[in-house]
């Protein structure tokens, strides 16, 4: 029998790595669906998790793999799956139930390219926005992004960290370029590995709300067999977990849905910032594109151009107070990402006009290369 | 009860004599419970609940023997019977 | 007179209201709609099974049976449209101890959630899977489902429906599935008894039951809901252990009802513990 977390240093693809950072943030359970590129994870999941007493299934679809982590979680485990665009859309329906029932787990989706089939084996990053707004309604949702193998291991634990914390989807995306990729990964001791799990409620049983809030706008979640007859729903319900079909309802659930992810946006939104002090153009990139980024901003700096970078960890919630503050400083910023702008927009609406906004994208099927984007800052400089 | 030849046992068999409950408020009319009692114990009345539904009432109640029947046909747990008293044959 | 009467009324508990949620009662279901009856069949079954209620959750889909497990006073979950089954599996794999029922609609197992059905019957996940088949999507008003008999009458199929309806024992049987049985909402006694049975046998239990939906089904099909009930009475014949292809639903020929499938296959987590697992 493996040990929960495999220690020390390895040289794995960002699959993998993935797949080790859920078993050391102490997932036990993976309903998965294979696809390109992300079948990695579900392959290593499958061959480790039996062996520390989890489970894995192969689903029929990405619906089921969906809906069969939502049980999981509510059985009081920590679950995950793992996608790719076409997959996705189908996790759609039951992200927004996740969402709706504030069901912590983790869908990491390790994009290729679209739409619909597009490229299966070559990378992208055209599923940002389906990440915020993919399914219906109106919701907050926590998005993260990984560059390397390394931080696909750790990023991964801190999905499932947040999901745990806020009682929320998390969902962590990669790429087909970042999953891939064997790299060296550096893990640690179990014991250095900080790891969340959900608020557990705490007295009275007759008459729990599973719904009410508790300090930091989460309710604590009994699991089934808990003893606390709880109903869920993914009708608009009230703090009891009954369905109300009133506007009132809608908009206290809605609100608070919302506001648990937004007023925490302090803890939650992760940035690295490399050279921002002085620069005059900023770099702005997330995923595999986030090394093209590092490289252009060293390219440019031997160059003697104030060029800065600011790295995203946390694609959603946007860092905009982070990207506003800067636009009062710096005088253009660039956009560095494998599609036609979609952080981009954000980090348009962020600078507000002031500060000049330009993207280096392209429709996908290989990685923006550092030359592309020196270019881009030649032009501006 | 009446029979062709007495049966050698009727003075051991115990039949059990049920009373009909109905949660007025509950009930939806549908007249499952009437249609179906094996011993037509029930029957419409003329009266009606808060919401107009037309409810049950025990036309016939020393008919009744606590078969459940009714509790169990009912779709809005709105009827159940109880033991009365248990009598001879 | 009047407030003696009302005081009296309120004080009345029904033998299953510690199961339900009574603050929710009465329920939406309409007046002659089935699906109360065998929700009570079912509350009643799990009580006499003697199974642990507080290890016990039920999981609904979307449609008016969906709504079952808002009113089950115990763990319960209203998933989406279709996915009970799998957010189901989910459920009983992490946590083995766990009863899980299904309690769901014919449109929602079997049209939008017909592959989930057979691939949880396959696997054969020890769950209960119990299947309100009323013909027709209620909730939405009463459009032609993946059960409909041929040339009924529904909203989408206003000149009669021109497919052949799903045989479920048949599709259960074929899929997997430990047990499979079909009663209708009359024969309430029977689908009680093999509700508990179901709800005691390890492995993929799945019964159909035949339930009017006067409103939808009813309506567009001049049948009211004690004609429905008649029917069910009429035209249906009890035959046990019958091949499940004989099993069409057809009240010209007469709908057999019964338990058809009662076998032994090894459930999903007993394959699992013993192929995946290292001892």
């Amino acid at each position: 029998m493996r040990l929960a977390v495999l220690t020390g240093e390895h040289y794995i693809t960002g699959d993998e790595a993935c797949a080790e950072g859920a078993l050391a943030a102490g997932c036990t359970f993976f309903g998965g669906y294979p696809i390109t590129p992300a079948t990695e994870i579900a392959e290593h999941m499958s061959k480790c998790l039996p062996e520390i007493g989890g489970t894995f299934i192969q689903m029929e679809d990405e619906i089921a793999a969906m809906a069969s982590i939502l049980g999981a979680s509510w059985a009081g485990v920590k679950s995950m799956t793992s996608t790719s665009g076409p997959g996705f859309s189908l996790m759609m329906e039951n992200i927004g139930l996740a969402v709706c029932t504030e069901t912590p787990c983790v869908v990491v989706n390790v994009q290729r390219g679209g739409p619909s089939t597009g490229l299966p084996t070559m990378g992208a990053q055209g599923d940002m926005m389906q990440a915020r707004w993919g399914s219906h309604g109106h919701y907050e949702i926590i998005a993260l992004a990984a560059s390397s193998a390394q931080e696909m291991f750790s990023q991964t634990i801190t999905a499932f960290n947040l999901a745990e914390k806020y009682r929320t989807p998390v969902i962590l995306l990669a790429d087909e370029v970042i999953g891939h990729m064997s790299e060296k990964v550096i893990i640690p001791e179990a014991s250095e590995i900080k790891t969340v799990s959900r608020p557990k409620p705490q007295g009275e049983k007759e008459g729990f709300r599973p719904f009410q809030p508790g300090e930091n706008g989460v309710a604590p979640m009994p699991s089934a067999g808990d003893g606390y007859k709880i109903h869920v729903t993914g009708l608009t319900h009230d703090e009891r977990g009954y369905p109300v079909m009133t506007v009132e309802a809608q908009a206290q659930m809605v609100e608070r849905i919302v506001k648990k992810i937004q007023n925490n946006r302090d803890d939650i939104i992760k940035t690295e910032s490399y050279s921002l002090d002085d620069a005059e153009i900023i770099l702005v990139s997330y995923g595999i594109s986030a090394r093209t980024s590092l490289a252009a901003m060293n390219q440019a700096r031997a160059l003697g151009m104030k060029v800065g970078f600011l790295k995203l960890l946390t694609i959603w919630p946007f860092a905009e107070e982070k990207v506003r503050a800067l636009a009062t400083k710096a005088r253009a910023f660039i956009t560095v990402e494998i599609n036609y702008g979609q952080i981009h927009l954000e980090v348009m609406r962020s600078v507000a006009g002031k500060a000049e906004c330009h993207l280096v994208g392209h429709a996908g099927g290989t990685v923006i290369t550092p030359e592309q984007v020196l270019e881009r800052i030649k032009e501006l400089y | 009860m009446k029979f062709l030849g007495e049966p050698y046992d009727t003075d051991v068999i115990k039949v059990a004599k049920g009373k009909v409950v109905i949660i007025e408020e509950r009930c939806k009319g549908c007249g499952y419970c009437i249609e179906f009692c094996p011993r037509s114990v029930l029957a419409f009345s003329k009266g009606f609940n808060k919401k107009g539904y037309h409810l049950p009432f025990a036309q016939k109640p020393d008919e009744c023997v606590n078969c459940h029947y009714c509790e169990i046909i009912c779709p809005e747990f709105a009827i159940f019977s109880e033991v009365h008293t248990i009598t001879k044959l | 007179m009047a407030a003696d009467i009302q005081a009296s009324q309120s004080e009345i508990v029904h033998p299953l209201d510690h199961l339900i949620r009574t603050d929710r009662i009465p329920h939406i279901w309409c007046p002659g709609c089935g699906i109360g009856t065998v929700f009570s069949a079912c509350l009643k079954a799990m009580i006499s099974s003697r199974i642990d209620l507080e290890k016990t959750c039920m999981v609904s889909g979307i449609g008016c049976t969906g709504r079952a497990a808002g009113y089950l006073n115990l763990d319960s979950f209203h998933t989406t449209h279709g996915r009970a089954i799998p957010f189901a599996t989910g459920l009983k794999l992490a946590n083995p101890e766990l009863n899980v029922i299904v309690f769901s609609g014919d449109g929602d197992l079997f049209a939008i959630g017909g592959n989930h059905f057979i691939h949880g019957a396959r696997r054969n996940v020890d769950m209960t899977v119990i299947c309100v088949n009323n013909f027709i999507y209620g909730m939405t008003g009463g459009q032609v489902g993946a059960t409909t008999p041929v040339k009924a009458k529904t909203t989408t199929t206003p000149v009669g429906n021109p497919d052949a309806p799903f045989n479920l024992p048949l599709l259960a049987w074929a899929s997997g599935a430990n047990y499979v049985a079909r009663w209708t909402m009359l024969h309430i006694r029977k689908l009680t008894a093999c509700i508990e049975k179901a709800l005691t046998r390890k492995g993929f239990s799945f019964i159909e039951v035949l339930a009017p939906c006067p409103t939808n089904y009813g309506r567009k099909n001049k049948e009211n809901s004690l004609e429905t009930l008649r029917l069910y009475r009429d035209k249906t014949i009890i035959k046990n252990n019958v091949d499940p292809s004989e099993l069409d639903m057809d009240f010209e020929k007469g709908i057999i009802l019964g338990e058809f499938v009662s076998r032994e296959r090894p459930t999903c987590i007993e394959n699992y513990d013993r192929t995946c697992r290292i001892p």
